[in-house]
């Protein structure tokens, strides 16, 4: 199908921007790479009155290297992040989990940022940004706000920005002496991950694992001792979810079989 | 700041195979639409209309996307290439053109525009590709028609008679 009508504006600075998005709030929407957005308004998902387009603003296409952080621009794509060189050896959850997010075509436009905000309950990025302890800049004319990750993605599509607010960038932290490892469970390869699961882990076998696909927000936990019954236990406590992928009952079981992989894998990389 | 209003028809100029041209469209004008019907430009197929199958695939500022997720504003002053750039003016086809045909890499060929775009672009990047590596950009495209061996095989093909890629192409190389 076809977008319904709606207004176009193409800022040139932020301000100008954050502007727009003061005047319009929850009737404007953000345009960025527009490969979940575009692909909504031709579904007539949604119906907004006038979109923001910010792929354009030269100070939001930027990956700024903080030495401990490294701060994505609202307006780089994925690909751009994975041509980055030496970008694997600094985040390198992001890099183990890039590879997933759609397609070679669609990292070509998509943005991480984009992914960040559209908050898709299976997707990659938030789960990486989340897992990493990472952050989430935020924009307003009344000023910036930096919020964790875990506080950012509310639910299902639902994240803690106000309607006059922009995402201006993401911060991945750079973690070093950890090993790291992402896998996924699609039914082709570029598909919604069914259920996607990364795990940060030190040579001890101290892990962080966390998983998207089993709610409206990717969850975390903590694992020391024997991963398998840990992460087996902890299936048991989620509910997860139908829908026409997957039962809730095969999410769960997805996790019991992926997660102790993801986490052995993240452990030998420490090692 | 760039604005128009959605019932405004505005003047959208853009360099499409190497000719500037321009044509009116509303904000909601898909690129696909506007080269196919502003535009006349009608070897940019449209399928599926939200991303998945491919085969309105373009390139951008040499960069291959799915012209069905970009708006032909987004399009505005950039750098558009499209199938028929591919063939020579006397319609002789280029080598990836060649290797589909030699290697029955198309039936109905409503899928080949975008495939040809993706390829043109990936190996723009990556001269020398290895299966695994054709497959998964391949994995943009849905082809119901070949089983995609051919088109695996043509690629391979194109890929081991190619000179290297030539440096700096895109911004991605």
């Amino acid at each position: 199908m076809k977008p319904r009508p709606f207004d176009y504006a193409r800022p040139d600075t932020v301000e100008e921007a954050v502007a727009l998005l003061a005047e319009y709030g929850d009737d404007a929407r953000v345009l960025a790479g527009g490969q979940s957005l575009i692909a909504m308004l031709n579904l007539r998902l949604i119906d907004p009155a006038v979109l923001v387009d910010i792929a354009q603003i030269a100070e939001l296409d930027a990956i700024r290297d903080r030495g401990n952080i490294i701060e994505i621009g609202a307006a780089v794509t994925q690909n751009k992040v994975m041509a980055r060189p030496g970008f694997a050896q600094k985040l390198p959850l992001l890099a183990a989990a890039l590879p997933f997010v759609g397609h070679f075509q669609t990292r070509n436009k998509g943005t991480v940022c984009g992914s960040v905000a559209h908050a898709d309950p299976s997707s990659e990025i938030p789960l990486a940004l989340a897992l990493c302890g990472g952050a989430v800049v935020l924009r307003s004319k009344r000023g910036e706000r930096v919020l964790a990750a875990e506080a950012f993605q509310k639910d299902m599509l639902t994240t803690a920005r106000a309607p006059d607010e922009l995402v201006t960038a993401v911060r991945f932290p750079v973690i070093e002496g950890k090993g790291m490892a992402f896998d996924e469970v699609a039914r082709r390869h570029g598909d919604f991950a069914i259920i996607a699961v990364a795990a940060i882990a030190d040579a001890r076998g101290s892990a962080q694992i966390g998983v998207s696909g089993m709610a409206g927000r990717p969850l975390l936990r903590s694992i020391n001792g024997d991963a398998a019954t840990a992460i087996s236990a902890w299936a048991d406590e989620l509910e997860g979810f139908d829908d026409l992928h997957a039962s809730a009952a095969l999410r769960r079981d997805l996790l019991r079989n992926l997660g102790p992989r993801v986490v052995a894998e993240a452990i030998r990389c420490a090692a | 700041m760039r604005r128009i209003n959605k019932d405004q028809r505005a003047r959208i100029a853009l360099t499409l195979n190497g000719r500037k041209l321009s044509a009116d469209a509303e904000p909601r004008t898909l690129l696909c639409d506007f080269l196919r019907q502003g535009l006349g430009a009608t070897g940019t197929h449209v399928g599926c209309e939200h991303g998945i199958c491919g085969a309105c695939t373009v390139l951008i500022d040499g960069v291959a996307v799915r012209s069905c997720l970009t708006l032909a504003v987004q399009a505005e002053g950039r750098e558009v290439k499209t199938v028929e750039s591919l063939a020579a003016p006397d319609g002789a086809l280029n080598p990836l053109q060649t290797a589909f045909r030699a290697n029955h890499a198309l039936q109905c060929g409503f899928c080949t525009p975008g495939i040809l775009m993706s390829f043109t672009d990936y190996l723009a990047r990556n001269s020398k590709p290895t299966g695994a590596e054709i497959r998964e950009v391949l994995s943009g495209h849905l082809c119901r028609c070949t089983g995609y061996a051919g088109i695996v095989k043509a690629v391979e093909e194109v890929a081991s008679i190619s000179a290297p890629a030539k440096a700096g192409e895109g911004d991605h190389a």
